[in-house]
């Protein structure tokens, strides 16, 4: 018990350091951390684009960065009414699953987009969040350059992240840092077994570094992103990191 | 000093005209002919309320509508309409918060205000009570008022005796040269206390307690009292007075925002001062605005935390104000602007921490409640789990302003190293699919190709829940050739030789 406490309040102690320090999370994949020069970027955006019809595996992929970039904090999903009819409720239990305690998710309906928009400026100004999540479907006309700029300002601000997913919608031009394409995947060698989520992603923009495509496994128990040969043959592994 | 020992004083308010007030308030003509209210009672018509004009004439209230008709045959005639009254009188109880928050509806025709204490605020009872008049009847009203220790003598006095204010201790010396009918007792106890001779207050006081109770019930009696001025019982007012409120009025209505703003910031910071030195915040706070005219408007925020610090709730009221449906209309200008404090709760002292994690919560309450305050409470959820292995039902989303720890945990399901055996994203309603072949379903017209199916994975329905058999579903995990992943499920029929058994469609595996 005292352990557990020591613990948790050196992790508090520490937090600050590191918010100094990494500004670039890495994924865990390798060849995609090493493209991104060391990581994910802390306090931009991020655009998530899914191809028609690989929503959830989009939604995975979004969650899985979340995850990666809020380290310990809370997040926000902000999502609109009618997306739960079209491609499902973000499940409580799914986040669990997929390796995200769904304690730490704050989640928003709003009404439109121009709703969505406001909520997100206001909760970037909240130093205290991880990540905020905005679903935008389709390609409403609020979410323009300028819209785009706006929100890049308001996450440098506080330094929060934010990622923009965009369902059924084609990439255009945008302030974000990195945009991804994400599809589900079969992976490369296929087991007897269910694997873990496989995404392929393709990064088709990085403002500060070269483009690359990739294919990911989300390791649910680590909470990281990796090869999917990584650990195969081994039954039972020790994480390789 | 005990608050029960101090003598309460009450005004009554009473509203003789009030349903052709209404009428006549709208459009007010010079020649107009006499108006007069109907209601049916015992199935026949009668004058219910009756103009200036028309009491002049001779009509009055409780006459039959023949009668009165025989009399005047120009009269104007409008059926009662009880609903629009009493919402007038709401009204009116409204623009009375100014002076008291303290306000009762009493019947449909009388207001009472408990002044204890607000008087010397508005220059002493006398004062008080003729400012009320007089606001009231230049606004349209025949209004009748009076201001006693109790509510029943003050009752009494505004029918009998319009404008005067008893001293306390002298009710019943005011009251007992009052008829019988101002202790607005059933019809039936007046009339029989007429034909027993008694015709004034004073007569029936002077008879034994015991003999009025034994013929005409211990009602009577305390009514009586209370009216006497012996014993007093409290009003009880239309909303539930607030905690802590500060107000400002203005010598001059108020219509730009900026003021308005700023009047609500220092209002936060007097307030906020108060709740400090009590160590406590509020959860719910209520800015009321007056309006010259006699409008008021309230609005609320709510806070998922005790909340003192000014700057915050400056904040949460300027989103509410900017996020409002109908934006807040100052018409001719607001005279009165009150800030009150409601759900007040024990707070300790705001100092920021060394730790963390503690400043992190509060701006994450803070968080909330601005995104609350702006989308409304409903739409700002955190997740909790519940008991059960229903899918659909394994978790719930509650207000995050009102969600407390539960008692329960969450309970991964799947072993280390597995994939997930929940979907990510659940279809509140499952979607019917057909196989068109083994391998091949349909799906909102579309054909996938199933590659890979793992399961059954059986969950039988909570018959101790349910009326009515729910059948067993069969969950299977399924990819298509592009690597998506589904979660399908048979619905199995309960019986033998039953219809053939549907696929759902239920979510989508990242």
């Amino acid at each position: 018990m005292r352990a557990e406490k020591l613990v948790a309040l050196r992790a508090s102690l520490v937090r600050p350091e590191l918010e100094k320090k990494s500004i670039r999370i890495p994924l865990g994949h390798a060849a995609a951390d090493l493209c991104l020069k060391g990581g994910l970027k802390r306090g931009v955006l991020h655009e998530v684009f899914a191809l028609i019809g690989h929503e959830a595996a989009a939604t995975g992929f979004i969650a899985g960065l979340a995850v990666r970039v809020a380290v310990n904090r809370r997040l926000l999903w902000i999502r609109q009414d009618f997306l739960a009819l079209e491609f499902g409720e973000l499940s409580a239990v799914g986040l669990l699953e997929f390796g995200l305690n769904p304690d730490r998710v704050l989640l928003l309906c709003v009404a439109d987009a121009a709703g969505g928009l406001r909520a997100a400026n206001d909760a970037l100004s909240c130093a205290a969040l991880g990540a905020v999540v905005i679903e935008v479907p389709g390609k409403p006309k609020i979410f323009d350059l300028m819209a785009s700029r706006r929100l890049t300002l308001a996450c440098e601000q506080k330094a929060v992240t934010a990622f923009l997913l965009r369902l059924g919608a084609e990439p255009d031009a945008s302030t974000a840092e990195t945009r991804w394409l994400i599809r589900a995947a079969t992976p490369p060698a296929r087991e007897e077994n269910w694997g873990r989520p496989v995404f392929q992603a393709d990064l088709i923009r990085n403002r500060h570094g070269q483009t690359g495509q990739w294919i990911m496994e989300w390791n649910c128990d680590d909470g990281r992103f990796q090869n999917p040969a990584a650990d195969r043959g081994a039954v039972v592994s020790a994480p390789s990191d | 000093m005990v608050a029960s020992r101090t003598p309460r004083r009450i005004v009554a308010l009473w509203f003789p005209r009030l349903p052709t007030d209404r009428l006549q308030r709208r459009a007010r003509q010079p020649e107009e002919p006499p108006l007069v209210v109907v209601k049916k009672v015992d199935n026949a018509l009668r004058l219910s309320a009756v103009d200036r004009k028309a009491t002049s004439l001779g009509l009055a209230i409780g006459q039959p509508l023949a009668n009165a008709r025989a009399m005047l045959p120009e009269l104007k005639i409008v059926a009662a309409d009880d609903p629009a009254d009493v919402k007038l009188l709401a009204r009116i109880a409204d623009w009375c918060d100014r002076f008291t928050p303290f306000v009762a509806l009493d019947g449909p025709r009388c207001l009472l205000l408990d002044v204890t204490g607000a008087s010397h605020l508005f220059g002493g009872e006398p004062v008080m009570l003729n400012r009320i008049s007089e606001s009231l009847r230049a606004k349209g009203f025949a209004l009748r008022g009076a201001l006693a220790g109790t509510a029943a003598a003050a009752r009494a006095l505004a029918r009998y005796r319009d404008g005067t204010v008893i001293a306390p201790g002298e009710e019943a010396k005011a009251v007992a040269p009052l008829p019988v009918a101002a202790l607005n007792l059933d019809s039936v106890i007046t009339h029989a206390f007429r034909r027993a001779g008694l015709k004034t207050v004073g007569q029936v006081a002077g008879r034994k307690r015991s003999e009025i109770a034994a013929r005409f019930g211990a009602a009577t009696v305390a009514t009586l009292d209370e009216a006497l001025g012996h014993a007093g019982k409290p009003i009880s007012p239309r909303s539930p007075a607030p905690d802590y409120w500060k107000e400002r009025s203005f010598a001059e209505p108020v219509v730009i925002e900026e003021v308005i703003r700023s009047t609500l910031k220092s209002l936060a910071a007097g307030l906020s001062d108060v709740l400090e030195r009590r160590g406590e915040g509020a959860r719910r706070l209520e800015a009321t605005f007056f309006r010259g005219d006699g409008a008021v408007r309230r609005i609320a925020i709510e806070m998922g935390a005790p909340t003192r610090a000014p700057a915050i709730i400056e904040r949460l009221f300027r989103d509410k104000l900017n996020a409002l449906g109908d934006p807040l209309d100052p018409g001719f200008g607001f005279d009165l602007i009150r800030l009150s404090a409601s759900r007040v709760e024990r707070a300790g002292s705001e100092t920021a921490g060394l730790d963390a994690s503690i400043n992190e919560k509060t701006e994450i309450d803070f968080l909330i409640d601005r995104l609350a305050t702006r989308f409304g409470g409903h739409r700002i959820v955190s997740f909790q789990p519940k008991d059960t292995h229903i899918p659909e039902a394994a978790w719930a989303a509650v207000p995050a302003q009102y969600a407390q720890s539960s008692k329960l945990s969450w309970k991964k399901m799947s072993r280390p190293g597995d994939a997930p055996c929940r979907p990510l994203r659940l279809f509140a309603r499952p979607e019917p699919v057909s196989f068109v072949a083994m391998s091949r379903l349909t799906w909102r017209r579309a054909q996938h190709v199933v590659t890979q199916c793992e399961g059954p994975e059986r969950i039988a329905m909570e018959w101790w829940r349910h009326q009515t058999i729910q059948p067993t579903r069969d969950y299977f995990r399924m990819e298509d050739g592009e690597g998506r992943r589904y979660w399908l499920y048979r619905s199995l029929v309960p019986e033998p030789g039953g219809a053939a058994p549907q696929w759902f469609l239920h979510g989508a595996f990242a």
